[in-house]
């Protein structure tokens, strides 16, 4: 009996533990977060001005805004949405509707379930040998960095994050839909864009907006594409800024103006993808309740 | 379009349609498989161009270049060895690290957190993920580093350092950047990556199971690690991988807190660099047709390994998912 009641302690005890420092990591994890957050916030906000806004960024150790960095991000990540959202789309209704259980459609979709988490900085090697160098080749040294090379990697990241959740979100709708509409006679690329596509667009869009937050913050892909412009650009086959090579560029520098401009772009990428992780979730709740 | 009534006069334009509705469902479907097999090639362009853009490496210095330690710009000696050194140790510390506490996360949001709790731990666990990299690089530079060097580096030469053996892993100078810091930098980045994978399998264990074994008198922590992670083991180490695919071609977190040294060294303390920090600085400044090859040659590398890892998280998550459907 005694020696029962020792097991029973021991398994109490260990229980015990393992459940205290479960509590613990739970508590560290959010700790992190807490920490980076109050950091960017403080740091930031204490460099957050309207000159952001309006100035162009600076040379070493003048002051200065992030307007040109600020307006390169918002047309190269427009770009890449333009190129990579309808792609993957499209992918995805592939994947979805003609390509369940084939071969080529498993293949394709591991594929782009490795591309989901591949590493980026590889991507932006990938559009440097295959874009930045022969436009700069056939153009005899007119065009080499772009704002356009920038938009292209980065649709390469949208792309995988797109075709993963059309394709997840157009098999959730319910079978009978497909066979009602097509007992219609209605043709099936109606049937796909016009009903399934439709009843899905909640998810499509939480899709898209997933992908924004993704790329919002990738600066490995744009360092060699889209290289830098300390001036107002809106020419996309220039070089052209963005906040996250700014903030690369600033952060890495000596200068005390640099680095307060780094720690305010830090601050509205962060605000920026969280507040569209927010959105997408508000825009796939809205819809799940609306069922 | 209003519908063709069915009647034996309107016959022909009946079949107009029929043939015009095949038609269009053909370059649907061909525009469709065509944007599907962009996705794929994506993924062979990116491993083609760099292999390719790499060749003048990889033909100059054949398999040295995997073994060697050497990487002096001005000479044109290119090895690759110590960043692959630097991206191998600070994605294992990283692990090392990341594992235990996402595991004890998890645990806690699927049987410890009341419910009232279990939301707002995992949405901000989640949140965690969304942060963009290069804020943890800056964070890393601006306030773990120094913080390092001031207080965690002291404490970890004096008493890690001190163990026979691996004591010489923690002993250096308290530089506050290194490996050590990169792959805590990493962990933290990894972290909710690992966790959400481990919570979402977690959540497919049949209560049933669960129940039952609560029911013969088993603790919390005993239903945790005889029930629910047997049951999970597959996806378990497929959310590890993918974590450690993550932590392998992260850029920017690293190239803040590493030191962009291409020193080979034992010394956990010490600045080193790995392959994407290598890329990230030297990109830009490489002059040289040799010292761009060599660097886009160490992308192919990072990519094939990265693949491979990646592939076996697929793999292995996709084991665990089959198994739930049946």
């Amino acid at each position: 009996m005694s020696m029962n009641e020792g097991l029973y302690r021991t398994r109490k005890i260990k229980n015990a533990i393992a459940m205290a420092l479960s509590s613990a990591a739970a508590v560290i994890g959010l700790g992190w977060l807490v920490w980076i957050l109050a950091t960017t916030l403080i740091k930031g906000g204490s460099a957050l001005s309207l000159t952001l806004f309006t100035e162009m960024t600076p040379p070493p150790g003048a002051e200065g805004g992030l307007a040109n960095a600020l307006y390169g991000s918002v047309l190269i990540s427009l770009l890449a949405l333009a190129i990579g959202a309808p792609i993957g789309i499209l992918a995805g209704l592939w994947l979805a509707e003609f390509a369940r259980s084939s071969k080529l459609g498993t293949v394709i979709r591991f594929v782009n379930d490795i591309l989901l988490s591949a590493p980026s900085i590889v991507i932006g090697l990938f559009v440097y040998t295959a874009v930045v160098i022969p436009m700069n080749h056939y153009t005899n040294g007119s065009i080499s960095f772009s704002g356009f090379a920038g938009g292209l990697a980065l649709a390469m990241l949208v792309i995988p994050v797109v075709t993963r959740t059309t394709d997840e979100m157009l098999q959730l709708q319910p079978a009978s839909l497909r066979e009602a509409a097509l007992a219609l006679g209605i043709p099936q690329w109606k049937v796909t864009l016009q009903i399934l596509l439709r009843a899905a667009k909640a998810g499509v869009v939480t899709g898209v907006l997933l992908s924004m937050a993704r790329i919002t913050g990738e600066t490995a892909p744009l360092l060699f594409t889209a290289f830098g412009n300390q001036f107002w650009n809106s020419n996309l086959l220039k070089p052209m800024a963005s906040v996250p090579v700014t903030i690369f560029q600033f952060a890495m520098s000596p200068f005390e103006t640099w680095q307060a401009l780094a720690w305010a772009g830090a601050l509205l990428l962060t605000i920026f993808v969280l507040a569209l992780s927010i959105l997408s979730r508000f825009v796939f709740s809205r819809k799940k309740g609306a069922q | 379009m209003p519908a063709i009534p069915y009647t034996t006069a309107n016959r022909e334009q009946r079949e107009r349609r029929a043939k015009r509705d095949t038609r269009h469902d053909r370059w649907f479907r061909i525009t469709l498989l065509t944007a599907a097999l962009l996705v794929l090639s994506v993924m062979l362009g990116a491993a083609i161009s760099t292999l390719w853009g790499g060749r003048l490496a990889f033909s100059t210095f054949g398999w040295s270049f995997l073994t060697s330690s050497e990487w002096d710009v001005v000479n044109g000696r290119f090895g690759a060895l110590v960043p692959i050194y630097g991206t191998l140790v600070t994605s294992l510390i990283a692990l090392i690290l990341a594992v235990p506490v996402s595991f004890g996360i998890a645990l806690f949001l699927s049987e410890i957190a009341p419910p009232w709790l279990r939301t707002p731990v995992a949405s901000a666990v989640e949140l965690l993920a969304g942060i963009p990299s290069i804020i943890y690089g800056m964070w890393g530079l601006f306030i773990f580093g120094p913080f390092m060097a001031e207080y965690l580096a002291p404490w970890i030469n004096d008493y890690l350092g001190a163990i026979p053996v691996i004591g010489g892993l923690f002993q250096g100078p308290a530089l506050g950047i290194g490996m050590l810091s990169a792959g805590i930098i990493l962990a933290i980045m990894i972290l909710p990556f690992i966790t959400s994978v481990m919570y979402e399998v977690f959540r497919t264990v049949p209560q049933q199971l669960k129940e039952s074994a609560y029911a013969l008198g088993s603790t919390t922590w005993e239903v945790c690690w005889d029930i629910v992670l047997p049951y999970t083991r597959s996806a378990v180490v497929g959310g590890i991988f993918l974590g450690l695919g993550r932590a392998l071609g992260e850029t920017m977190a690293v190239t803040f807190v590493l030191g962009n040294s291409h020193q080979l060294s034992m010394s956990l303390m010490m600045p080193s660099s790995s392959i994407a920090s290598v890329i990230a600085n030297e990109f830009n400044e490489a002059y040289t047709d040799l010292h761009r090859s060599s660097l886009i040659a160490l992308g192919f590398l990072l990519f094939v390994v990265t693949f491979i890892v990646l592939m076996l998280a697929r793999l292995m998550l996709a084991r665990m998912s089959r198994r739930a459907g049946n």
